[in-house]
């Protein structure tokens, strides 16, 4: 069996560039130039709409909340204002720091600045880190995002839903940040040049979250912090809840998007709060297509992917049995099965065969 | 000293659009403007050596399919993160319907 070190500075990092699968080349799905060049093309409009819906939900939550402040009934309020500010910055902050949301570059970064802050992500590390995910997605040793490790940490997945975990470690690697250190492992993917960067935005979210406190301590109450800050924690349950299915009991260590990622059909509120990320096959494989035009970069390609997941409750349901496997025995994945129109996965790049038969 | 090179005709790129030509083992990237310019530069983004070509032109712009650092094909400047180095340019004209760029 084994065992993996997810640091992307030991030893794992260094045995993934030896055998070939850092920088690698993917597998990709045939599509003619002029359907690709169609699937790119950038537009303003869904982005603008659904941003003018998102931000402007956010301020009449939070002003019923605040007027309704503290009788309980503001809480359900709360609770729509959270998952806006503590979810969907999650995919708008990745949207938009692909460039692919917007098709005005500006427009990409003042949401994406916005997002970054209430999903507490530097916007500079996380450009950076996001970047590398892509180039080696789910290589151990490489990827600094990989969410579920193996063996799976259930406790710390559990925690993510009410954000505890994750805020608790970006506060402190603000504070860091904001005092002008860069840590080893954020050196390992951040160029020289963009680490004062870093540092700058670290600062400027201490001054904030400095502000949040002040008024706090002089109104003698929490409800700054039921604006600012608190809803990264509260709401963040919907994005752990979709993020889990991206890559959760699917292969490690492959060139294959098709065998480490999945794609979900979804209500329409979930994917208007995670923005289409749940057809994440074809975004791993195509990330230059807009969210809003996965749905139909699905539909051209799903003939040569595995059968989407008809729902989140039938995708954990198919998760779930092989993350708990993993707990005792990390090498085991699913091997999800690919319709007769597909090009087979190359096994022999993998070692899927030998894995599969170990696993069984 | 110039070395002018055949590199395609002028309609095998749409307009706003970018194709491949490789010449002596090294990878370009020709590209036609939305005011039918061409332009030319190396094949490969400065980032991760990935092949410019997939990628997508939106007026003076190329963006990588990979990750989708920006550059602008007329000067090679960067124009957009993950990407910190500039890409390299070639002089490009037009003869007799054929495009031909600088490798000298």
């Amino acid at each position: 069996m084994t065992v993996r070190n997810y640091s992307l500075l030991g030893e794992t990092a260094q045995e993934a560039i030896t055998k070939g699968l850092a920088a690698a080349e993917w597998y990709h799905t045939e599509l003619s130039r002029k359907e690709m060049k169609a699937l790119m093309q950038r537009r303003d409009g869904p982005a603008t709409r659904d941003t003018i819906i998102w931000l402007g939900a956010m301020v009449i939550f939070a002003g019923v909340g605040v007027w309704l402040w503290p009788s309980w009934w503001s809480a359900p309020f709360w609770l729509a204002y959270g998952v806006l500010y503590g979810s969907a910055s999650d995919s708008r902050w990745h949207e938009c720091g692909h460039g692919t949301a917007f098709r005005t570059q500006w427009m990409n970064d003042a949401v994406y600045q916005l997002a970054c802050f209430m999903i507490m992500r530097n916007p500079v590390t996380w450009r950076w880190s996001h970047a590398r995910h892509h180039t080696d997605t789910y290589i151990v040793g490489r990827d600094p995002e990989i969410v579920l490790m193996r063996p799976p940490d259930l406790f710390r997945a559990l925690l993510g839903f009410i954000g505890i975990r994750d805020a608790w470690l970006a506060l402190k690697e603000m504070i860091v940040n904001a005092l002008g250190i860069i840590n080893a492992e954020q050196a390992t993917f951040i160029p020289p040049d963009e680490q004062p960067k870093v540092i700058l935005i670290a600062r400027i979210w201490s001054a904030v979250y400095l502000a949040t406190i002040f008024a706090a301590l002089y109104m003698q109450s929490i409800l700054p912090f039921m604006v600012i800050g608190l809803p990264r924690l509260y709401g963040a349950w919907h994005h752990v809840l979709t993020g889990l299915l991206q890559h959760g009991g699917l292969a490690d260590n492959v060139t294959d998007h098709r065998l480490n990622s999945r794609t979900v059909y979804m209500n329409r509120l979930s994917r208007f709060v995670y923005w289409n990320m749940n057809y994440h096959v074809e975004h791993h494989m195509f990330p230059m297509v807009p969210y809003h035009a996965l749905p139909a970069l699905h539909a051209k390609i799903r003939h040569d992917l595995p059968e989407a997941s008809p729902s989140i409750f039938a995708a954990y349901r198919e998760m779930w049995p092989a993350v708990k496997r993993q707990l005792r025995y990390e090498d085991f994945f699913l091997l999800r099965e690919l319709p007769p129109t597909a090009k087979p996965y190359r096994a022999e790049l993998h070692e899927l065969a030998v894995a599969k038969i170990a696993a069984e | 000293m110039s070395l002018w090179v055949g590199a395609c005709m002028v309609d095998d790129i749409d307009s706003e659009d970018v194709i491949r030509f490789d010449h002596s083992g090294k990878a370009f990237a020709i590209y036609r403007s939305p005011d039918n310019e061409f332009f030319a530069t190396d094949g490969l983004c400065t980032h991760e050596q990935v092949h410019l070509a997939d990628g997508l032109v939106m007026d003076n712009i190329i963006e990588c399919p990979k990750h989708n650092g920006r550059f602008d094909y007329g000067t090679g400047a960067v124009k957009g993160a993950p990407v910190c180095v500039s890409l390299k340019t070639y002089p490009v004209k037009v003869e007799t319907g054929k495009v031909f760029i600088d490798l000298g």
